[in-house]
């Protein structure tokens, strides 16, 4: 067993986008979100990333643009920085190093310089007490400034980003926390703070959420938990302070907003239904309902021209002023379980899992982009706590991609579980599946297990599903008997076999590579099944305990079945119908590669994960890695490569044909990559960089390679014009100077000699001088020789050279040249004593 | 933004026979036309040329019915005693009869007097029929013999005794004027050949022989006895292909449709089936109200002729073609529709602009109520009289809808006594049927939850609930019977299969061993 250090595990796939509001810039062309640790920048139109801002060595918790610059951004993060970046390219400009983790920060027109930032001080004794700090930035041209000037604000605030909010210009500041108001008047240096009652009935109700103030009135809306929204005035005033109520909302508002303009209140919780209510008019209200999972943060464009909506389902949606969407940015849904399986696609190469709920979402690995959600449940989502909802448990491709089965189950406590097994039919004209059949009540308890017969050649497809109730059953496409009066009907899924093993439950199932045979596990017994006759062939058993996952060998190893108990591995041969191997570690899931022999296992040991890759023939695994992550792995899968990989380290060499994909139990999606690949990717990625910040659309795909060629011919005619001029070519520093946006260019006196030194030396002023460097060493050399004639000393090319630059007198005698050398010396020495001064 | 997804209706099979080309065909008959005879009609024989007029036998008396007369075109009864099997020649002017009183009468079509008197049988003769040179004449009788005659002469030519019971059934060939078949009580079919002494090839059926057909290849021969309907094969020496027993009392007579794609067959037990003559399969199956004794098919299909022991004879026409489409065609085309259909069919022209509208959706009146959330309405919609008795599914859909959302308790709360009535009603209704038990159960269970304070109030409700009771007790009942029933088929299933030895795995076999 050896550790392989090129090997790591990474993570894959997009993180949170909907962690914190999103910011719109003012031109309403790109949005900027916190994403892990990283800012992305997203076209509004297009709905593509178009890069993202990286350097925070922490989460980003918060985007905000800069009042005084708007191209410009603020990020801050847990990490203890505020940075400060320039959005359209993507170039930190500043950071600040605070100190502490930074769990929200605000800003305002009025305040110049001075960030509001919530953390929690280190001096407080209690952990979870959250200060708001201002910050005065310094005004320094450093890269990285250390911020000394803090001040406290307000103590005992809430860290959620929704609880403050600047009211009026910044006039004063708002914040709620628990049953609290606080608003703190700058001017006066004095705060007020107003009490709500608990609603001593069912306690907690009356809780703030989220606060928002209107932008030119004196008026704050707060949301509560028991979804009204409270418009306070006159808090100015300790006693004499007004509310009016709005209630539409049934459970919690988790976010408002005011449109900047005033006019409207934008409100969003749990529902998933973003109200707009009419300033002053609060009667008339939009509504814009099933936007997808509950609504967390609404922001505005500050032209108020765009809404977004951040969604828990890992979602930003843009919508347009006249409450119609207009943009999804979806990343990948992280649930709280996944139930399915992990499973590729065959057709699209996409992972396939749970996501929105009831929904299978189709993920590309290769773009890193949620590809589209299959609605498998087909129902109505209420959006309400604590009611059971239709789950989508289990799920099942067949080889080439054209079925899916899929189950979903819901359970009452009370009634009976209700079980749908429905089979979708890729349909080639809209590219997406079509629900063929549907399944009532398939089973009369849970579904443990479902495969599909594997082999692509043969004309009839077979699903074997097993069940809690003792059964399993066996499904197959058949042409419908008879006609039905409606002519439409195509083939359906019935039932072909069922049947039982001494009443004990099957755990799994598995058929061979070749179709040929059946495997299903009834707790400790292994019964293999021939498909075609629906025959028991044999029953395998093993030391005691009940098998929980089932593989058969691929390829050269077709003859090894595999399977797992909670303590051993162990591997039967099919030809002998006995126990080939058997070691014992704590499996919790087998997976075995498509493309080749190898197979994965993750075993679970003292609280975190190993893995091991190996052949079912060979004892001494191919790969193992120790404490891949902690907790239990569960779900994994193979995912084949699109172009094989040409590794020949014995180590890597697993991951040639395909990647492994696993879900650790935090729900974070993990694989495993080799350090030439990494090295390939980022090659790749720089190569992608679009210098414009046009998004990459086939549209920009026409039209820009028309505008590239133009600027290649651009480019051509000057370097024709430049070598002409014999002018030096351009130099990194010239490309530099001419390339970074002005604002972010150091001062122009520094610049200057460098601009200048990059003139003087050119690529043949070097060759040049080196000659010269030679050609001194030779004179010197024949002057230590004292008049010696050594002609054969002098090298071919230089006379090449030297005949080159004198191409106008070719015959030159050797005295001739002798003096044309110690000019040149003189006038070398004299050009470098100018470029030093 | 999602449009709102309405609710899911679940779709159940249908329950009852399936709908299948063969069921469409079979059923296209027009009401039948029944037509009371003087006694038990033993013998429909069609004419083979057009008109194709059949004689009907019946007591004493021979009737030719047209087409479509209800009236018999013709009738013959100067028979002493009573009639047996009337059959046309060929060329469908001269009939053919046996008689109880073992004379076998010939007529002209036209005539009324027989024009021969075949007499030598000693008993009741149930077999006549023309050979297909048309000048001899096949009589089997009740004496075991069965005769060849001479037309023109009225002499006997041959005289076969081979059988040694009852003959009562028999075909001649249509494609050679020297063979013929008969079928007898000694449950035996025999091929004769006129030119040799003695049978050829001898089928033993099992049962007494009612009925025998030939194809019109003449390659197979279909015979009928007891409850059986067998099928020989002629070319391979009479051996037989198929066992057909599909009738639970004796088939007492055989049709094949025109084109030879489909057999009938007619029995005491009253039905009609139609196989396919490819499988063997029952396609279809026609019920009559008394024992059927004879059946006869016209040419095409186009009517079905029955007699029946009650004196009976039903005959079906088949139905117009045209006339059928045209009473759809018209159904569809009113007026309201060409007004719903105007400019909607309009094919955009090359060159236009398409202008497109957003398409609105149709929502079922419940699913609006449930996009807004007024659950009370939706279930009050879904309960409308007519969703509640002709698609109770949508109603129970519904149901099971709100319970989904988790407020099923509330729509099903807050009714006075006719709306709690009405849905009692529906739940009684419905309770037992076994695709819909799950869900109403538990909304049967909330309401008596709910309501459970006011019970006592209402007479009506009262009665209702006692009936809910009532059906509840009786299902559980019936429902251990089955299962009961249940466990004594497994018995007897487990019983009946043979035990197979499962090898075992090698290793655990060795394991054993060394214990």
């Amino acid at each position: 067993m050896v550790e392989h250090g090129d090997i790591r595990v990474v993570h894959c796939g997009g993180s949170k986008i909907n962690f914190r509001d999103p910011v719109i810039t003012h031109d309403s062309r790109f949005l900027l979100c916190a994403s892990g640790e990283a800012v992305k920048v997203f076209s509004t139109s297009t709905e593509e990333c178009i890069h993202e801002l990286r350097g925070h060595t922490g989460l980003v918790t918060g985007v905000l643009l800069r009042p005084s610059n708007h191209l410009q951004v603020y990020s801050s993060s847990l990490d203890g920085t505020l940075r400060l970046w320039d959005f359209t390219d993507g170039i930190l400009i500043k950071t600040c190093v605070i100190g502490y983790p930074i769990y929200s920060f605000y800003a305002s027109d009025k305040h110049e310089n001075v960030i509001f930032i919530v953390a929690s001080m280190p001096s407080d004794k209690r952990a979870e007490r959250f200060q708001l700090v201002a910050v005065h930035l310094p005004q320094s041209g450093d890269q990285m400034v250390e911020a000394q000037e803090l001040s406290a604000v307000l103590s005992g605030v809430n860290p959620n980003p929704a609880a403050i909010a600047f009211g009026r210009g910044g006039e004063f500041i708002a914040s709620v926390n628990d049953l609290q108001l606080e608003v703190y008047f700058f001017k006066k240096q004095k705060s007020y703070r107003f009490f709500l009652k608990e609603d001593n009935k069912k306690g907690g109700w009356n809780t703030f959420t989220c606060v928002a103030c209107h932008p030119k009135d004196d008026c704050i809306a707060t949301g509560h938990e028991d979804g009204k929204i409270r418009l306070w005035r006159n808090f100015n005033h300790k006693k004499e302070y007004t509310y009016s109520t709005l209630h539409w909302h049934h459970s919690t508002v988790s976010s408002l907003c005011f449109t900047p303009e005033g006019t409207n209140l934008l409100s969003g919780g749990v529902e998933s239904v973003l109200v707009q209510w009419r300033y002053n008019q609060e009667s008339e209200r939009d509504f814009l309902p099933r936007l997808g999972g509950a609504i967390t943060h609404i922001t505005v464009s500050p032209d108020g021209s765009l809404f977004c909506t951040s969604h828990s389902d890992n979602k930003i949606t843009i919508i347009q002023s006249c409450v119609k969407v207009s943009a999804v940015i979806q990343g990948l849904v992280k649930g709280d379980s996944i139930r399915t399986d992990l499973m590729m696609d065959p057709r699209s190469k996409a992972l396939v899992l749970n996501g929105k709920p009831g929904h299978l979402q189709f993920y590309s690995l290769q773009r890193d982009k949620l590809l589209y959600n299959l609605d498998i449940v087909q129902q109505e989502y209420i959006h309400e706590s604590g009611l059971q909802q239709f789950e989508v448990v289990k799920a099942a491709f067949d080889a080439s991609g054209s079925w899916l089965a899929t189950v979903e189950e819901r359970h009452q406590k009370a009634a009976e579980l209700e079980l749908n097994l429905k089979l979708w039919a890729f349909d080639e004209q809209t590219q997406s599946f079509v629900l063929n059949t549907t399944i009532s009540a398939p089973h009369d308890a849970q579904i443990t297990a479902m495969c599909f017969c594997q082999p692509t050649d043969s004309q009839t497809t077979l699903l074997v599903s097993t069940s809690k109730d003792g059964h399993f059953k066996a499904w197959q496409l058949a042409a419908p008997a008879h006609t039905e009066g409606t002519d439409d009907e195509g083939p359906s899924w019935l039932c072909d076999f069922v049947s039982a093993y001494h009443g004990l439950v099957p755990e799994c199932c598995s058929f061979s590579a070749d179709g040929s045979l059946l495997a299903v596990v009834f707790q400790e017994v292994v019964t293999v099944w021939s498909p075609s006759t629906w025959e028991l062939l044999t029953t395998l058993s093993q030391p005691p305990g009940a098998v929980s996952d089932l593989c058969f060998g691929r390829l050269s190893c077709s003859k090894y079945l595999l399977g797992t108990t909670a303590s051993n591995l162990l591997c039967w041969n099919l030809l002998t119908c006995s126990l080939e191997w058997t070691t014992s570690m704590d499996v919790r899931r087998l997976v075995a590669d498509p493309l080749s022999e190898n197979m994965a296992a993750f075993c679970y040991q003292s609280g975190s994960t190993d893995l091991f890759v190996f052949k079912p023939s060979e004892p001494r695994p191919l790969f193992s890695h120790k404490a891949v992550c902690s907790g239990k792995v569960t779900q994994a899968v193979f995912a084949p490569r699109e172009e094989m990989l040409e590794s020949c380290e014995e180590s890597s060499q697993w991951l040639n044909r395909s990647q492994l994909y696993f879900l650790t139990q935090q729900m974070d999606l993990m694989t495993f990559t080799t350090k030439a690949e990494e090295d390939r990717l980022l090659a790749s990625s720089k190569q992608l960089v679009i210098d414009d910040s046009v998004a990459m659309t086939p549209f920009y795909l026409l039209l820009g390679k028309h505008r590239q060629q133009q600027q290649e011919h651009q480019d051509s005619d000057s370097s024709l014009w430049a070598e002409r001029t014999a002018l030096p070519q351009t130099s990194a520093s010239m490309k530099e100077l001419l390339q970074t946006p002005a604002h972010v260019l150091p001062s122009t006196s520094y610049l200057c000699s460098m601009f200048v030194q990059s003139l003087l030396i050119s690529v043949s002023d070097a060759r040049e001088e080196k000659a010269h460097a030679e050609e001194e060493m030779e004179s010197e050399k024949e002057e230590e020789d004292s008049e010696e004639e050594m002609e054969s000393s002098r090298s071919k090319p230089e006379l090449a050279a030297a005949a080159a630059t004198e191409s106008d007198t070719p015959a030159l005698t050797k005295a001739q040249a002798r003096e044309l050398r110690r000019v040149r010396k003189l006038d070398h020495s004299w050009l470098a004593g100018l470029l030093d001064s | 933004m999602a449009s709102f997804k309405p609710t899911k209706i679940q779709v159940y099979p249908k329950l009852g026979e399936k709908v299948t080309q063969d069921t469409l065909y079979w059923k296209n008959y027009k009401a039948p036309v029944q037509i009371k005879e003087f006694g038990a009609v033993t013998s429909i024989d069609f004419s083979p040329v057009t008109p194709h007029n059949f004689a009907v036998t019946a007591f004493t008396r021979i009737h030719i019915y047209g087409p479509f007369s209800q009236e018999p075109v013709k009738s013959f009864t100067r028979f002493k005693d009573t009639a047996y099997c009337g059959r046309f020649r060929s060329d469908g002017q001269l009939l053919v009869a046996g008689c109880e009183d073992s004379v076998v009468r010939l007529f002209d079509v036209s005539g009324k007097v027989a024009l021969r008197l075949f007499k030598g049988h000693t008993k009741a003769v149930h077999l006549t029929d023309f050979t297909s040179d048309r000048y001899q004449i096949l009589t089997g009788s009740d004496d075991y013999t069965c005769r060849l005659w001479d037309i023109p002469n009225a002499t006997e030519l041959t005289t076969y005794t081979e059988h040694t019971d009852y003959i009562r059934c028999g075909v001649t060939s249509k494609l050679n004027r020297d063979l013929f078949i008969t079928g007898s009580y000694d449950h035996t079919v025999k091929l004769f050949d006129a030119r040799v002494e003695k049978s050829v090839i001898t089928m033993d059926h099992g049962q007494p022989v009612e009925s025998v057909l030939l194809y019109p290849s003449e390659g197979l021969l279909v015979s009928a006895g007891g409850r059986h309907v067998k099928v020989w094969d002629l070319l391979k020496g009479g051996q037989p292909l198929v066992s057909l027993k599909n009738h639970h009392k004796t088939v007492t007579s055989l049709a094949l449709s025109s084109n030879g794609q489909r057999l009938l067959s007619a029995s005491l037990d009253r039905h009609v089936k139609v196989y396919n003559t490819t499988n063997y399969k029952v396609v279809h199956n026609f019920d009559y109200a008394a024992s059927i004794l004879s059946l006869g098919l016209a040419p095409d299909d186009a009517s079905i002729v029955v007699g029946m022991t009650n004196s009976i004879l039903s005959i079906k026409h088949r139905k117009n073609q045209e006339d059928s489409k045209e009473i759809a065609g018209q159904q569809r085309r009113r007026p309201s529709y060409r007004v719903f259909v105007k400019g909607k069919n309009y094919v955009p022209k090359q060159d236009d602009y398409l202008v497109s509208k957003p398409v609105k959706e149709h929502l079922a009146k419940y699913d609006k109520q449930l996009q807004r959330f007024n659950v009370s309405k939706a279930l009050d919609t879904a309960l409308g009289t007519y969703i509640r008795f002709r698609k109770p599914e949508i109603t129970v859909a519904v149901i099971k809808e709100l319970d989904r959302r988790g407020t099923l308790k509330n729509a099903l709360a807050g009714r006075d006594e006719r709306g709690l009535s009405q849905l009692l009603n529906f739940i009684i209704g419905n309770l037992v049927d076994a695709r819909f038990t799950p869900v109403l159960v538990t909304a049967a269970e909330m309401i008596l939850d709910i309501y459970q304070s006011v019970i006592g109030q209402s007479p009506v409700v009262d009665r209702q609930l006692l009936r809910l009771q009532d059906l509840v007790k009786r299902e559980i009942e019936f429902q251990k019977d089955l299962l009961e029933v249940l466990g004594m088929l497994d018995t007897m299933f487990a019983s009946s299969l043979p035990r197979k030895e499962v090898p075992c795995s090698g290793h655990f076999e060795k394991e054993r061993c060394k214990f």
